[in-house]
């Protein structure tokens, strides 16, 4: 048992673990967001809560940050480990035979995924906690009233973010599109339930970064 | 049919190997590709040159000896073939064609196209066996109920036949495909649950020592696979390997 997370398929269940776990993390952010479309109020409300509630602040969220290093971190020290398994590469190699573009090439779109998140946490994550921790305001409120939907339709302004927000998750859905099979294929899923789940997240990896997309643009085009 | 080939050529295994050109002229469409090789090797006999050395065995699809990578493909371009069942009626005439070795930090280069691919023997060795009492009263295989559809995968999974196919088509070379199906073909039948667990956690820590890469399931070892061994085998030794982490 000890060895385990130093093996190929150890490594391989805690890396779907993380990424089942941030799945159901973006299906919770999902949510919340799209509150901001239908009700400016509710989107105040359930903000306010989750950012001064002390279970998610202090339990849910230490847990998600270290999901997040913790899914990148192996992400990449596996890439790592599977070049130095191929030393001399092929003169020709014809991967798109064989398998999809999303699979080959999950280390570019996580990659992307993490600049997205770079800009997103100096966005919204760095400003809450120098806000809350920093400065001690926990009050929520701005000029007063709640300052969290205010904040996110100013922050979708500019052109240039929501574009690139829009091109994050565009990548997010081609990670997502294999992403969701292989977490599932990782942790030994093999019933009569697995085709069933495919489609699932096949279904998922396209509505959620979709709607993530129609958030952005809305907030954009009704600021 | 005239062709050229573009083929890996390496002395030996401290070699660095370099791609060279040839041409080969009035190929036969119902050759096979092992054949053409034998033709091409038969000129550069002629002129004195040291032929293209490959393997190969039975040259009916079953020993898992032939390899070589073809147009960028483990055992080229057709489905549920080794190399010495491909034929040339898969390409066409004016054809360049790619050839070259398997390709792994595990599977070195001996030379030309021949790869050392005992790392697969030493992962066998390593639990791919049944330890039958062999006193004089072993009970008949037959004696013993098998719930058929576990059979019909216990015997999917058995026609592997170790070529490394699977290895020389993952963008990781992972050995995965060849070992789930090694660990499979004993987990689903009564005579290999006794060592299972011993079984899969030796031949999964023999598989990483021998520098294979991770598993990131793109599928391609399925595809490329001669004889079709499917994921749920990889799917299957994860769940085997995770139950036997926790036991032993």
């Amino acid at each position: 048992m000890s060895g385990i997370l130093n093996s190929s398929i150890g490594r391989k269940f805690a890396m779907a673990l993380s990424a089942l776990f941030l799945m159901i993390f973006i299906l919770q952010h999902f949510v919340i967001n799209l509150l901001s479309v239908f009700s400016p109020d509710a989107f105040n409300e359930v903000s306010h809560f989750m950012g001064t509630f002390w279970a998610v602040q202090y339990l849910m969220q230490p847990i998600l940050i270290f999901g997040v290093i913790f899914h990148f971190v192996m992400g990449f020290i596996l890439e790592i480990k599977n070049k130095k398994a191929r030393n001399i590469a092929y003169v020709k190699n014809n991967g798109a035979a064989n398998s999809t573009w999303m699979s080959r090439n999950m280390i570019w779109s996580g990659g992307f995924i993490l600049a997205f998140l770079i800009l997103h946490f100096i966005d919204f994550w760095f400003p809450e906690m120098n806000t809350k921790y920093v400065l001690g305001d926990m009050s929520g409120m701005h000029n007063g009233e709640y300052r969290y939907f205010h904040e996110l339709q100013e922050k979708f302004v500019p052109l240039w973010r929501v574009a690139f927000y829009c091109v994050g998750f565009v990548f997010l859905a081609l990670h997502l599109l294999h992403g969701f099979g292989s977490a599932f294929q990782s942790v030994g899923a093999n019933n009569k339930y697995t085709k069933g789940l495919k489609g699932f997240g096949k279904a998922f990896a396209i509505i959620i970064p979709l709607g993530f997309i129609f958030i952005a643009l809305f907030h954009h085009f009704n600021h | 049919m005239n062709l050229t080939l573009k083929i890996w050529r390496q002395k030996n295994a401290s070699d660095k190997g370099k791609m060279v050109d040839y041409k080969v002229n009035d190929i036969s469409p119902d050759m096979s590709f092992l054949e053409m090789l034998d033709v091409l090797n038969e000129q550069l006999v002629y002129k004195g040159e040291s032929p293209v050395a490959f393997d190969h065995d039975c040259r009916e699809g079953i020993c898992g000896m032939c390899s070589l990578y073809i147009n960028g493909e483990a055992h080229g371009p057709d489905r549920g073939v080794t190399t010495c069942q491909l034929h040339m009626r898969m390409f066409k005439d004016g054809d360049t064609i790619t050839i070259e070795p398997f390709r792994a930090t595990a599977f070195p280069v001996i030379k030309d196209l021949v790869v050392d691919r005992t790392a697969f023997d030493r992962i066998q060795h390593a639990g791919g066996f049944v330890s039958v009492n062999t006193s004089g009263n072993t009970i008949d295989a037959n004696a013993i109920p098998v719930n058929k559809h576990d059979a019909d995968d216990a015997f999917s999974a058995a026609t592997c036949i170790g070529c490394g196919a699977c290895v020389a088509t993952c963008k990781n070379s992972s050995a995965m495909l060849f070992v789930g199906a090694k660990v499979s073909q004993y987990a689903l039948l009564p005579q290999g649950k006794v060592e299972a667990t011993d079984r899969v956690l030796n031949m999964v820590k023999q598989m990483d020592e021998e520098g294979f890469g991770n598993c990131t399931n793109t599928g391609a070892c399925e595809v490329e696979c001669p004889k079709g061994i499917s994921l749920e085998n990889i799917a299957r030794m994860n769940t085997e390997y995770l139950k036997a982490s926790l036991k032993g």
